[in-house]
């Protein structure tokens, strides 16, 4: 009796862990993505630039005002892009940074705005690094844990090193590709720092990758 | 004796791993993988590889192709139909995914001994009730106030809360009535003398259980569960069966009615998004026959996997019902725990800790 009851608290806790991760993606993004280097040859941020897909940049700015209809400006566009940003904070910004294997911090983005183009929203902002980073290995990964956003690389010229030292080389990974599924294990501090069940989309990351000597 | 109780052990573990199964259906496959590796913190398999990673990307993939099928349409009648399509297969796919109830009504149908046609009602009734909400959040927000993103999320967030919190409460008021019953019969069974009357009147009782809709026709509409559970506990561990009202009944929308409204408030943001496109494509009438389309799919995979829990737990019924009072006992205690699982759904939608379709804005 009590294995029986235990055993359905078991199902019940798997049902909970696995219903976390069975959402599918209502947001699509893609990427464009630019590490900053400061002149001592160390990483200073990361600059993103994200387009949402047509459904998403519709709602989005559904009963927004513009001065000229389906047209919007950077200025009419700002309080949405300070709604995204407080709201990103929440996820981290979708964007995990390890040096060496270990967590790096990054700040909150100073910069930051929403363009309108064909329809579609770019949101621009960059991430400082807590602390200028400078290593040999720096990886940085963006996905959704929950999956409901689903980033993708843009096709040409997805990442770029802005003033990166001339030795260091750059590797990108797109979700499914070697490297991004298992890179060589990740570090235990990383994992540790997500809630249990919630690194689903950790497979479905894009990897930045630079190594320096 | 010990026989018996062997055999007990096996039977009650046996129908325990039938309703674990369709319990782990509730939300997915990829559970199984949850269920086999005890360890949440190793990451689980790739998930383009398993059945679950297979769904996601079949959800997304119809997904997709609405907001291109949506400006079709604006020009083309003839991709109307293929929006219909479309909206049907992604209704189908994504009814697999969080957020549809299907865990909160299969739980339900189970702790309240419910029918698989009254599973299929109520899977229906929500989903329609579902596209409604959706229809009428962005068709009033939107179209006729010509409300912001943000004033929509905000209004579908109090949605959100007060359905969940319905759960929440349709749980507890369901665990409050099982783990009664419960008790009461474990006390019974505990007390040597009314051993073998508990079994008399639960062998009985799920005789009735199973054909109830032939003769449940006096009371059921004062009846809303509510009175249904107080019954229950007045007649466990008595040597006579329940009176045919108070068990699962046909047209008692009352009693489904919370898990219908419990269910179906909040609308899906996928119909959301639909809608406010077509909206912007100046074809708002696209969208909303898409996302009642939509409903209709959602509706055909709840209903399938809310019959698959109530046959498994029916038959898990008669495999009790063959049995001594442990038996009954054991059926008591799915009960307690479906009813323990619509309460545990309620507080971790309403903690945030499952995954819900919100939005990023």
């Amino acid at each position: 009796m009590t294995r029986v009851l235990r055993c359905l608290a078991l199902a019940a806790l798997a049902l909970v862990v696995a219903g976390k991760a069975q959402a599918h993606p209502h947001v699509w993004v893609t990427m464009k993505s630019e590490l900053v280097y400061g002149p001592d040859g160390s990483a200073t941020g990361v600059r993103h630039a994200w387009t949402f897909d047509d459904m998403f940049s519709t709602f989005a700015t559904q009963g927004l005002a513009a001065k000229e209809k389906g047209k919007f400006t950077r200025e009419e566009l700002a309080p949405l892009a300070e709604v995204n940003i407080s709201s990103l904070k929440d996820f981290d910004y979708f964007t995990f940074a390890r040096t060496n294997g270990k967590k790096a911090e990054l700040n909150a983005p100073a910069d930051y705005y929403l363009e309108f183009t064909d329809g579609l929203l770019t949101l621009r902002f960059t991430l400082p690094f807590k602390a200028p980073v400078k290593a040999q290995s720096l990886d940085i990964e963006v996905y959704d844990g929950t999956y409901m956003v689903d980033f993708s690389f843009a096709e040409k010229e997805p990442v770029q090193l802005v003033g990166a030292p001339q030795a260091c080389k750059l590797a990108v990974a797109r979700p499914g590709e070697a490297g991004a599924a298992a890179p060589g294990k990740p570090g235990e501090a990383f994992f540790n720092s997500l809630a249990p069940g919630s690194n689903f989309g950790a497979q479905f990351s894009n990897k930045i990758s630079v190594k320096c000597p | 004796m010990s026989v018996t109780t062997l055999a007990g052990g096996r039977k009650a573990t046996f129908l325990f791993l039938l309703l674990a199964a369709s319990a782990l259906l509730l939300l997915g496959t990829d559970a199984f993988a949850q269920f086999g590796v005890p360890r949440p913190q190793a990451p689980p398999p790739p998930a383009p590889d398993g059945i679950a990673g297979w769904l996601i990307a079949k959800q997304a993939e119809f997904y997709r192709m609405l907001s291109g099928t949506i400006r079709a349409a604006k020009t083309d009648g003839s991709a109307v139909w293929l929006l219909m399509g479309i909206s049907f297969a992604y209704g189908v796919f994504h009814a697999a995914g969080p957020g549809h109830g299907k865990a909160v009504i299969s739980s339900y149908l189970v702790a309240n001994e419910e029918t698989w046609k009254r599973g299929i009602t109520l899977s229906f009734a929500s989903a329609l009730l579902q596209a409604l909400v959706a229809v009428a959040v962005v068709g009033i927000a939107a179209a006729l106030l010509g409300a912001t993103a943000g004033t929509m999320n905000r209004a579908v967030w109090w949605i959100e809360i007060v359905s969940y919190a319905l759960i929440a409460a349709m749980g507890a008021r369901l665990l409050w009535v099982k783990g009664g019953a419960f008790l009461r019969e474990w006390a019974a069974m505990r007390a040597p003398k009314s051993v073998g009357a508990a079994a008399t009147a639960h062998g009985h009782h799920h005789h009735h259980g199973h054909d109830h809709h032939h003769h449940a026709h006096d009371r059921h509409h004062d009846h809303a569960h509510d009175h249904h559970g107080r019954d229950h506990d007045d007649h466990s561990g008595h040597s006579h069966g329940p009176t045919p009202d108070q068990l699962a009944g046909p047209g008692g929308w009352t009693r489904g009615l919370t898990a219908i409204v419990a269910v179906g408030l909040r609308p899906c943001s996928g119909a959301i998004l639909v809608l406010v496109f077509a909206l912007a494509q100046g074809i708002f009438w696209a969208g909303v026959a898409a996302t009642f389309v939509m409903g209709l799919g959602t509706a055909i995979t709840v209903a399938a996997i809310a019959t698959l829990t109530v046959t498994a737990t029916a038959f898990a019924g008669r495999l009790a019902a063959t049995r001594t009072g442990y038996g009954s006992l054991t059926l008591r205690g799915i009960e307690v725990a479906a009813a323990a699982l619509v309460l545990c759904f309620g507080v971790a939608l309403l903690a945030g800790y499952m995954a819900s379709e919100r939005l990023i804005m």
